[in-house]
């Protein structure tokens, strides 16, 4: 192909439709990628971004609509109708074969090699291609022994091997710690300059006007902005964009007086899944009426503190008391009983039953005591009106009470948990990560039931890994980082707290 | 993932078919209709096999339905082979609810009927003892050895994550060589395989007893079991949907991360659930040899326990659905022994499965079929 001054764009799809059985999910879609250019697709949760970009891979057809790529009309039928094209997509789900090689998954699903493998061949082409982008890691590795960052890079390789020059990334960074972000940010670049062309979904502002040329946003499925240009776009037109109105990004909090000590850790110290020392001597407090933020890069310890705290994680020494009386460690059931509420990171893996109706979910906490409990039996009509009131109050949408956790969104889903642990009245709440992965509006929601809470004069911990959420919260952010607090602010003090998380300054 | 089927490049059909998975959940009526049009579909499919190798599926089908339901005699019958169905089937419904894979119910059967047996052969009560007393206490022992049968493997699973398909599977074993054991030496009539008859007193009441009364019930065989049985679905599932031990099973079959996050005992409810699978099973076992046999022999099991699985699946794991799916293979089994060389019931009763278990892919994915434009 000539490349002349009018060189056709990488990708345009023009008047793109895609219906699911209820579900308009993108209506008279237009988007147009031009060669060499990293392009965001912004949009909240179901805004049609995933879905548009399935069709372009090849995964759904479209009900209506035409593709062209690099000028040429064409109607991908399979991934790998796709990817002949020039087109390929890392999903959000990684589908990689953990006991195998990075070569050996790069390579599945080939041609070639034929018959023998001679994988050292394959290994150093591997390397060599992973140099040229900046994708380092090690095709000998096993994928069992990558972190998910590495991971993600193997799926980007698997692409470049096969000769795609349109690169889809869903969702890239909600799997990746900070650093990895930045990392990952670098990658793109350098394919760009070596004239990849990039789509990059995302629904975080910040990651999209710091590493796109241009934005298209959709909403509801439809273009609400398209081809806009990232140098001259603030992060306030682009949120009003995404969610058709202007979000408080900034929640006002009233300033309180904390009252007494609810929550006391003292030198705590614990192990993680694998045996290995995660809490190293873990020192807090929370008082009724206050967030205490802690910031930290994932896996410094705040998942295993987290679940010392709710009673789940056993502790080799030290304690945790909430009002002065000891939680045991091992069982949440006491813990329960004391009033610690906990919102887990992993809403679909431990906050929910995923083929239980919304009534059984809503009762996880108080199925054993008043009114749904005690005793033999499970008052039925008690729990369906309770759950029929957190519902309306929540606003949790779904078709009824009956309806499984499984079919709820993502957003939906966290504010059952919330209705659930909030609506028990603790004493403590223990938060871990409550808006990953939601919409604008969604984490809005969540962060106003948060203060509510502590306006209610509940004390609340509260562990992110959006320092923008933990500052606009917290009355006091700590930082944990390898198992202890390093630090902690009452101000907001960025450049402090990204020494702390780093392990570069201690107080 | 792909949710949509991608046909040849050049369409053959004028329309092609697309599946799409169900984004709301389905409607009540739909389950239970789609089992039915898998049994028709199975019996259809039987027929056309049946025509294929030069039967005729009418006169088949008929003779299988006149042997299980052709009378009141038979439809007894019928019930009388249901009736240790329903409580294996139960038992494996139970197990399966919190993903506990016991596959043990074949040998909790028969320690079931060895331990009602001991109260009779050991005896642990007197021969004169009432009915009164003494079924119940057979119940009891042959709950209770089903139980214990059982408790192993619950305990090895909680305690030590033993693999509960392979020690409830290995168990079977040990269990038929320790009826074997006391069958061919301890209590052994005679150096026959099996024991003396009961007295009348451990029999389980039947409706040909009450022939005297009311004449119609001559040769009804139906027994006591039956009742145990359709009172133990109740029962189950008052305890799976009412109660808070069966949300417990429930929560922790789903999802045993969110079991634990809500204070749930999991050790404890995987042991006692195992205990009380085994102890249907058991009671299973005592039903059948105090209500038909009336004694302890070899091969008192026609397979129940192993088709105790198939029915708590086919039942979709619903204890009230476990007595329909255990009536329709009581017919099959009954009307096996009428027409075994021809073999069909066990080729319906394998062509259901398959049918069945394919059309859950209706509950799952809507299907739509779609006219192919022409371009």
């Amino acid at each position: 192909m000539s490349r002349s001054a009018d060189i056709p764009h990488a990708v345009e799809m023009r008047g793109i439709i895609k219906r699911f059985p209820g579900v308009l999910a993108v209506d008279n879609v237009d988007f147009t990628l031009r060669a060499g250019e990293i392009h965001a697709l912004l949009g909240e949760n179901g805004a049609g971004k995933s879905t548009l970009m399935n069709v372009l891979a090849g995964l759904y057809r479209p009900d209506k609509g035409t593709i062209n790529i690099h000028g040429r009309q064409t109607n991908p039928r399979s991934p790998r109708d796709a990817i002949e094209q020039g087109i390929g997509m890392v999903h959000q789900n990684f589908m990689l074969v953990p006991s195998q090689t990075v070569t050996e998954n790069i390579l599945l699903g080939l041609d070639e090699p034929r018959f023998l493998m001679r994988l050292h061949k394959y290994d150093k082409q591997v390397a060599e291609l992973g140099e040229r982008f900046g994708l380092e890691v090690d095709p000998k590795a096993k994928i069992w022994q990558l972190s998910v960052g590495e991971q993600q890079r193997v799926e980007i390789l698997k692409m470049l091997y096969r000769g795609t020059d349109v690169l889809i990334l869903d969702e890239p960074t909600a799997v990746l710690a900070p650093q990895e972000i930045e990392e990952l940010f670098n990658i793109l670049r350098s394919m760009k300059n070596q004239g990849k062309s990039i789509i990059f979904i995302s629904h975080k502002l910040g990651e999209v006007t710091s590493v796109a040329d241009s934005i298209t946003v959709l909403r509801k499925g439809r273009v609400a902005a398209a081809g806009l240009d990232a140098a001259s776009t603030s992060t306030a037109e682009l949120a009003r964009l995404m969610v058709g109105r202007e979000v408080l990004f900034r929640i006002e909090k009233e300033t309180r007086q904390p009252g007494e000590v609810v929550l006391s850790v003292e030198n705590v110290h614990a192990l993680n899944d694998k045996g290995l020392p995660a809490l190293n001597g873990v020192s807090l407090q929370v008082r009724a009426g206050e967030i205490v933020g802690l910031a930290g890069v994932a896996g410094n310890g705040q998942r295993e503190l987290a679940e010392a705290i709710t009673g789940l994680r056993h502790c080799v020494s030290g304690q945790v008391t909430v009002k002065g009386q000891k939680v045991s460690t091992g069982t949440a059931s006491d813990a329960i009983r004391q009033g610690v509420a906990h919102v887990p990171q992993d809403r679909r893996g431990m906050g929910s039953a995923p083929n239980l109706n919304l009534i059984d979910n809503l009762i996880m906490k108080d199925y054993n005591r008043p009114p749904v409990g005690p005793g033999w039996v499970i008052k039925q009509p008690v729990a369906r009106q309770r759950a029929t009131e957190l519902k309306e109050e929540y606003e949790i949408m779904a078709p009824s009470v009956d309806t499984s956790a499984r079919l709820l969104s993502g957003g939906n889903l966290q504010r059952l948990i919330l209705a659930r642990e909030i609506s028990a009245q603790p004493e403590l709440l223990v938060a871990v990560q409550p808006t990953r992965g939601l919409d604008v509006g969604a984490i809005e929601g969540v962060q106003r039931l948060l203060l509510a809470q502590r306006e209610a004069g509940g004390a609340i911990l509260l562990i992110s890994e959006e320092l923008d959420e933990l500052f606009s919260l917290s009355d006091r952010v700590m930082v944990i980082y390898e198992g202890q607090i390093v630090g902690e602010l009452v101000e907001e003090d960025r450049e402090t707290v990204g020494l702390m998380m780093t392990g570069q300054k201690r107080e | 993932m792909t949710t949509e089927t991608t046909t040849q490049r050049r369409p053959l059909l004028p329309f092609r078919v697309q599946m799409e998975p169900r984004l709301e959940e389905v409607p009540r009526w739909m389950p239970p209709l789609v089992s039915l049009g898998a049994i028709i579909a199975a019996l259809i499919i039987g027929g056309v096999i049946l025509a294929a190798v030069g039967g005729n599926p009418f006169a088949a089908y008929a003779h299988i339905a006149r042997a299980s339901f052709g009378n009141w005699g038979v439809f007894s019958d019928t019930l009388v082979k249901a009736t240790p169905l329903i409580l294996t089937g139960l038992a494996c419904t139970l197990a399966f609810r919190m993903k506990l894979w016991n596959i043990g119910a074949e040998g909790q059967f028969y320690v079931g009927a060895f331990g009602a047996s001991a109260v009779v052969l050991a005896p642990l009560l007197p021969p004169d003892t009432p009915g009164l007393v003494m079924i119940p206490a057979m119940m009891l022992t042959g709950f209770l050895a089903g139980a214990l049968w059982g408790f192993v493997p619950g305990y090895l699973k909680a305690k030590l994550n033993v693999n509960e398909i392979i020690t409830t599977l290995m168990m079977n074993y040990i269990a038929i060589s320790w009826n074997n054991f006391f069958i061919f030496g301890v209590w052994s009539e005679g150096g026959f395989q099996m024991s003396k008859v009961f007295p009348k007193t451990a029999w389980l009441p039947r409706l040909t007893d009450y022939a005297q009364q009311i004449p119609i019930f001559r040769g009804l065989t139906i027994h006591l079991g039956l009742i145990i049985g359709l009172l133990a679905a109740v029962l189950m599932w008052f305890i799976l949907y009412r109660s808070k031990w069966g949300y417990e099973i429930r929560l922790i079959g789903d999802n045993p991360q969110a079991a634990r996050y809500a204070g749930i005992p999991i050790v404890r409810n995987t042991v006692l659930v195992m205990m009380l699978s085994g102890g249907l099973a058991g009671l299973a076992g005592m039903s059948e040899i105090t209500g038909v046999v009336h004694r302890l022999q070899g091969s008192i099991s026609a397979g129940y326990g192993f088709t105790g699985i198939i029915i708590a699946w086919l039942a979709k794991l619903n204890p009230l659905v476990v007595p329909l799916v255990s009536l329709l293979f009581g017919s099959l089994i009954l009307a096996g022994r009428e027409i075994q060389p021809a073999g069909i019931p066990k080729l319906i009763q394998g062509i259901i499965l398959f049918t069945l278990i394919a059309s859950e892919v209706l509950l799952r994915y809507r299907v739509r079929i779609i006219r192919v434009r022409e371009a």
